[in-house]
């Protein structure tokens, strides 16, 4: 009898749960899901805005750009973002129509593990390929030597520590690549997943964390990541050379100056994927947010105005606090228009 | 039992035992009817998941057919797929995982039952063994990553100068690879065969322990020819379950197998495996990619059945020989 | 034992009970007796390395206010992960009020109603298949069952999913606990005129308990880790779930995802968050599973 009247008493319990009172719904609720690039950033934004605007909360989860479009396309968001945007046939097929807007952008850096950890490692533009498509297999390698002469390169082999999982970042890296060289192009190629050379000297890590982690624990790695994991792990970043020539450090001025020299078209999509400018560095992104245009419920459709309202304002300030970009002045104010089509 | 009352013939107790009563042969119909209906739940589901991942497998085995299984290129850009090396990654981890786990775990199940520790001592360490199920293979992972692979580092650089020649050894650890993760594997299913072999061994009666040293064997005697083989069931039910966990395992395998898609006999070579793919492609798949995944998803699932049947081919074997 | 052996002549014999430990069947039983705590404690090493690891870092932050406080961002100090909590504890709870009757059930089918039917060999045998089943596709499973059906990420469906995992463990322990309840139990059980019904409610199940408790707590242990499927149907949410009423069909916060999400963030505050909620999470299937053997206990 005991077993059957604590049974009643759960069914009882969950019941009332789920039958509970399903008004008193003065808090409006927004989720989104989609890439976890900028996943510290947004939800520092959303806590912000909630914060700032009584009666609506955000919720964002990073599950991968992918994940996000799918379940954009499913209805099962109010939103979501994407460091890959969306494609032509995706957004068809989303009735009413997509609004992507470009929220901030990042750069991604080639962290490394040098014993007497010498900073600003210089690799020129076919030194940096050459190390990814496996041609170059030891730092000791004479292209690396002349790049760098005041730095002792020790005689051991190159850990090349890349993604294991799909992932915007190595999207955009190997854009990156295969805009600079027609061996990459013809070879791995530019995806969220391409095929790696096979060597054991080549590691998988899954997301942007794993790779700090493995690249902080093996000696002679190296690795691509986000800016903001490589800053916070107190990775050693390298200098990357530019198409202009230079060399260029990440974090400083050359994200904003690789951004600022691409023109928007009008749906808001375009890649950096080899920036002219001497100050610029040579691998940035933007990373979008996707909109319905058409809401189900008007009120919703006017807080997601607002959110993208803040976003654009005090948003972009914590951009570069936290170590994203902030939108250039003429993008913005683009992105602000573009947003009167959410309804 | 149903109560028949018989008031002034029996002043201590009312109660007579007697034929069921209508109430309880209809309570024992509708049991039995539950009973039955959670049966069918188990099949219809597995049918259901079946369902699901078949119907968008179509397409994926349509397109690739069985060369899906022997191919070994997994490029998204040019849309081509094979999963011959996860197979083998899957394989041959999750059957060193059950071969050191599973030893470890029937060791630690007869030690903590067979009276080498007092009673009380091994029943704390038996709840502390059951918690360590309970620790998310997310920080098994990082365990594994931070912990495990240093650890392993120098061991696998000695082994690999000195018996390099042997291809089990064939290569440096990088960092992530097999050993590292069927190690980390090993340990997370440790503390589930050890709980149901404890449970097992504890079953065994206690005459029959008895009477295996009243023949005078020594303890060990006792527990190999006698308690072993009684609690045989149970044990062989445990590594299912084991075996099982090692197959499924995605988070912490995937932080710590290497993925990379090579066929190499070495432990310490980077690898793959069906299930850390699915975890670590299905977030970001397009359209394409799902269909393949879960054709790959449905192979995973016809592996454990064929080992399983293989286990218990093995079972039904060796049952026949002590029968005989 | 050495002792010499009777003759007709019957000469004086002096008889040794003692055994010498180079006896090859006492030496083999030292041997191994060696080798077994050998064995422990090398499998012991991992075991309590993890173990210490989670303690250490996870401890460093344990505190009412990491238990009763809502998910920091970015760079935010403080805050804790108390929605997660319960969370988590909604979603295990429903996910066994789905797998444990189901479960139960379909284990004393297998083993007392029918165990050699064709029925029962095709439900073992597909059991035995889901054990392998990977968790993220019991997400995906659920994500097609009750996410695209209802519209919304919610807790019912993480609920779901988490089921789907516990079931396979919870029907083999429970069919192997009930199998071996002695038969003698059994039938003087049926010699008191029991029917079928009462025999397992009244005898076997209370006394294949321990039995049924042991997978029942792996089940929920294995379910609390668990963060793939729930990627795919609870979501995450940084706010609780009972706030201005119970409405379980909102994305669900669960300590799982927290940990996900925060042992990736490259910020220190959120990875010792990660690791308190682990510890957390254990001492709750700790709780869970010191309170269970109690109440089993009393039973028998």
């Amino acid at each position: 009898m005991r077993r059957v009247s604590t049974t009643c008493v759960l069914a009882g319990f969950v019941l009332a749960l789920l039958a509970g009172p399903v008004a008193a719904q003065d808090s409006l609720r927004l989720t989104g899901s989609g890439a976890t690039f900028p996943f510290p950033l947004y939800s520092a934004w959303f806590k912000a805005f909630s914060g700032k605007h009584k009666g609506v909360t955000v919720d964002y989860q990073g599950k991968g750009s992918g994940a996000g479009i799918r379940d954009f396309i499913n209805r099962t968001v109010d939103f979501a973002a994407s460091d890959a945007a969306m494609t032509d046939e995706e957004i068809s097929k989303v009735p009413g129509g997509v609004q992507l807007l470009p929220m901030t952008g990042g750069e991604i850096v080639l962290g490394y593990n040098l014993p007497g950890n010498p900073k600003g490692l210089k690799l020129p533009r076919d030194v940096y390929t050459g190390i990814f498509l496996g041609r170059i297999t030891k730092w000791s390698d004479p292209k690396l030597k002349a790049a760098n002469p005041g730095v002792n390169l020790p005689d051991t082999d190159i850990t090349v520590v890349r993604r294991a999982d799909s992932s915007g970042t190595t999207f955009v890296f190997t854009s990156h690549l295969s805009a600079i060289s027609e061996e990459w192009k013809k070879g791995p190629g530019a995806g969220t997943t391409v095929n790696w050379p096979k060597s054991d000297k080549f590691v998988a890590s899954p997301k942007n964390d794993g790779v700090s982690a493995t690249i902080k624990q093996t000696p002679g790695a190296i690795g691509y990541l986000e800016f903001a994991f490589a800053k916070f792990a107190k990775l050693e970043m390298a200098e990357l050379q530019n198409k202009a020539g230079q060399y260029v450090a990440p974090g400083g001025e050359g994200g904003p100056a690789a951004l600022a020299g691409v023109q928007l078209p009008g749906d808001l999509r375009a890649w950096v994927t080899d920036p002219d400018g001497p100050k610029a560095y040579p691998v940035a992104t933007y990373t979008w947010m996707l909109f319905y245009k058409e809401n189900k419920d008007p009120k919703k459709a006017a807080a997601i105005r607002e959110l993208v309202e803040f976003c654009l304002n005090d948003g972009q300030k914590m951009s570069a606090q936290m170590g994203y970009i902030a939108l250039p002045a003429n993008v913005a104010a683009a992105v602000k228009k573009a947003a009167a089509s959410i309804q | 039992m149903s109560v028949v009352r018989l008031p002034g013939l029996i002043t201590t107790d009312d109660r007579v035992s007697g034929p069921p009563s209508r109430w309880d042969y209809a309570a024992d119909r509708t049991f039995r009817a539950l009973a039955q209906t959670g049966v069918w739940l188990i099949l219809i589901l597995l049918g259901v998941i079946l369902w699901e991942i078949g119907g968008k497998a179509t397409a994926g085995i349509r397109d690739y057919g069985l060369g899906f299984l022997t191919s070994t290129t997994w490029d998204v850009g040019r849309q081509q797929f094979g999963i011959l090396p996860h197979i083998w990654g899957t394989l041959y981890s999750s059957l060193l995982a059950l071969a050191i786990g599973g030893f470890f775990g029937v060791v630690m199940a007869i030690f903590l039952t067979q009276d080498f520790l007092p009673p009380q001592l091994a029943q704390v360490f038996r709840t502390v063994v059951e918690l360590l199920a309970a620790i998310p293979s997310v920080v098994y992972g990082l365990w594994g990553l931070f912990v495990v692979v240093p650890a392993l580092r120098p061991v696998a650089g000695w082994l690999f100068e000195t018996l390099g020649w042997i291809p089990l050894f064939g290569t440096t650890l990088s960092g992530p690879g097999l050993a590292p993760a069927s190690l980390v594997l090993a340990i997370m299913i440790l503390p589930t065969v050890a709980a149901i072999s404890q449970d097992a061994l504890r079953l065994v009666p206690y005459k029959v322990k008895e009477a295996a040293y009243g023949m005078g064997t020594t303890k060990w005697e006792a527990i190999l020819k006698v308690m072993l083989p009684t609690a045989a069931t149970g044990i062989f039910g445990a590594l299912v379950l084991g075996f099982g966990r090692a197959l499924g395992e995605t988070m912490a395998l995937a932080m710590l197998i290497g993925n990379s898609s090579q066929i190499s006999l070495s432990l310490f070579a980077p690898a793959n495996t069906l299930a850390a793919l699915l975890a670590l492609n299905f977030p970001e798949a397009g359209k394409r990619e799902v269909e393949v995944l879960m054709y790959a998803a449905l192979v995973l699932l016809a592996i454990t059945l064929l080992v399983n049947m293989a286990g218990e081919a093995i079972m039904a074997l060796s049952a026949r020989k002590t029968k005989s | 034992m050495s002792v010499a052996p009777g003759s007709a002549a019957a000469p004086v014999v002096t008889v040794r009970l003692q055994r010498s430990v180079f006896e090859r069947r006492a030496l083999r039983n030292g041997l191994l007796t060696a080798g077994a705590w050998a064995a422990a404690i090398v499998a012991g090493i991992p075991l309590v390395s993890v173990l210490y690891m989670l303690i250490v870092r996870g401890g460093a932050r344990l505190s009412w206010e990491a238990l009763s406080t809502l998910p920091p961002a970015g760079f935010e100090m403080g805050g804790g992960f108390g929605n997660a909590l319960v969370g988590t504890v909604v979603m295990v709870g429903l996910a066994s009020l789905l797998s444990i009757p189901v479960g139960v059930m379909a284990a004393v089918y297998l083993a007392e109603l029918g165990p050699g039917s064709r029925l029962s060999r095709t439900a073992r045998f597909a059991t035995k298949t889901l054990t392998g089943m990977p968790s993220i596709l019991a997400g995906v499973f659920a994500y097609a069952a009750v996410v695209l059906v209802t519209g919304t990420y919610s807790a019912p469906a993480g609920g779901l999913a988490l089921a789907v995992l516990m079931l396979p463990t919870v029907v083999l322990t429970a069919e192997e606990a009930i199998k071996a309840v002695p038969k003698i139990t059994r039938d003087a059980a049926y010699g008191i005129g029991c029917t079928r019904t009462q025999v397992i409610w009244k005898v076997l199940l209370p006394t294949a308990l321990p039995g049924i408790l042991t997978g029942v707590m792996l089940a929920v242990a294995r379910a609390a880790g668990e963060t793939a499927p729930l990627l795919f149907t609870a979501l995450f949410s940084s706010y609780w779930l009972f706030d201005g009423g119970a409405k379980l069909m909102q994305p669900t916060a669960s300590l799982a995802v927290l940990i996900y999400n925060f042992s990736g963030m490259p910020f220190d505050n959120q990875i010792e968050l990660a690791w308190a909620a682990s510890l957390v999470l254990v001492l709750i299937v700790l709780i869970i599973n010191v309170v269970s053997r109690l109440v089993g206990q009393r039973r028998v």
